[in-house]
């Protein structure tokens, strides 16, 4: 088992693209669930969709989010109040920003390191430069 | 004269047209600093609220807005479905059982469908949210309560209160939600939550009026 992950985006596109990207790296020893899009198929989030996800990857080991804009931070909230009716395994949500968040986040879940270590692996995602020649 | 499980029925009914008529009023004013699609969300949430509504609308206040937050929370897929779904639910458990609502009834659901909008959004008062237009409203239907002047004066001040709360959202720069990726040019714009929230409010004190 290892540290599942939820891809929590506005977009289900978005969603999905950052899941494949995460699964490259996880290697099919990652779950890995999607929430993207509102309950009827537009831009936004969904408790339910989320809800979901969280139960589809729930195990001992715990799972850590990652999400897009603004109200996904709530969503996934109620989502989780509501995910822990059925399951008391910890669940973070990581500040992470979403596509280096969840791909190093598969990289660290993938070796079977703890939900704290993915989580802080993931929030360093932060500090990563992108390009050495961002004042261009 | 309280508020009766009749008069409540009849408010989210008149909420559910007054936003569906202000539909285009209040994506407009997301359009400039949001999303532009508050106004969609918010009528598409309460026509949703209105398929649940009969089933529920011979039940007591609470089990009323129970159902408003549930359904606002599974059918708005931007921020207002957590927070407005947050608010009518912490109203929904403060009004539990009861089938009349008196003056400190209402002091009491407007207090905690304010700290719940507060807590699911992290806000304060001067973010430029629609805590701006409930804050002054519960601030009004509090000095209303302790002046006893009675529950229709009560819910037109708390009206009023959100209303001037909400033209106070104009010059403030957001700090929360999609606006705040503007920065400086969120300023000069009404907020549309704040514009919702006084909107809901208004059509109680018409209604109990």
């Amino acid at each position: 088992m290892a540290v599942g992950l939820v891809i929590v985006s506005h977009s289900a596109r978005l969603a999905e693209g950052v899941a494949e990207l995460a699964e490259q790296m996880a290697q099919g020893k990652v779950g890995i669930a999607v929430a993207g899009g509102s309950s009827d198929g537009r831009l936004g989030t969904s408790v339910e969709k989320i809800t979901a996800a969280l139960r589809q990857v729930d195990g001992p080991d715990g799972i850590l989010v990652l999400l897009d804009l603004g109200s996904a931070v709530m969503a996934t909230e109620m989502a989780v109040e509501a995910f822990r009716q059925d399951s008391l395994h910890p669940v973070l949500i990581s500040p992470a920003p979403l596509v280096e968040g969840a791909v190093i986040a598969a990289v660290e879940a993938s070796i079977g390191n703890s939900l704290q270590e993915v989580a802080e692996a993931a929030a360093s995602a932060y500090t990563l430069p992108k390009s050495h020649t961002s004042n261009v | 004269m309280p508020i009766t499980t009749e008069d409540t029925v009849r408010w989210i009914n008149q909420v559910a047209l007054v936003l569906h008529e202000n539909r285009e009023f209040l994506t407009q004013l997301d359009s400039p600093i949001g999303d532009a699609d508050h106004g969609i969300n918010m009528d598409r949430g309460f026509k949703a609220v209105l398929e649940k509504l009969p089933a529920v609308a011979a039940m007591d206040i609470g089990s009323i807005l129970k159902t408003v937050g549930t359904t606002l929370v599974s059918t708005v897929g931007g921020a207002s479905g957590p927070l407005y779904g947050t608010a009518f639910l912490r109203a929904g458990m403060a009004t539990s059982g009861k089938h009349e609502l008196y003056e400190a009834d209402v002091v009491n659901l407007l207090e905690v469908a304010l700290e719940g909008v507060k807590a699911r959004g992290k806000a304060q008062p001067g973010e430029k949210t629609m805590v701006d237009a409930l804050t002054p409203a519960l601030a009004a239907a509090k000095e209303a309560e302790a002046k006893n002047l009675g529950l229709s004066e009560l819910l037109r001040r708390a009206s009023e209160g959100a209303e001037k709360g909400m033209k106070a959202t104009i010059p403030m720069l957001a700090t929360k939600g999609r606006a705040s990726y503007l920065g400086e040019r969120s300023i000069g714009h009404q907020d549309p939550g704040a514009t919702s929230s006084w909107l809901i409010l208004k059509t109680l004190a018409d209604i109990c009026g």
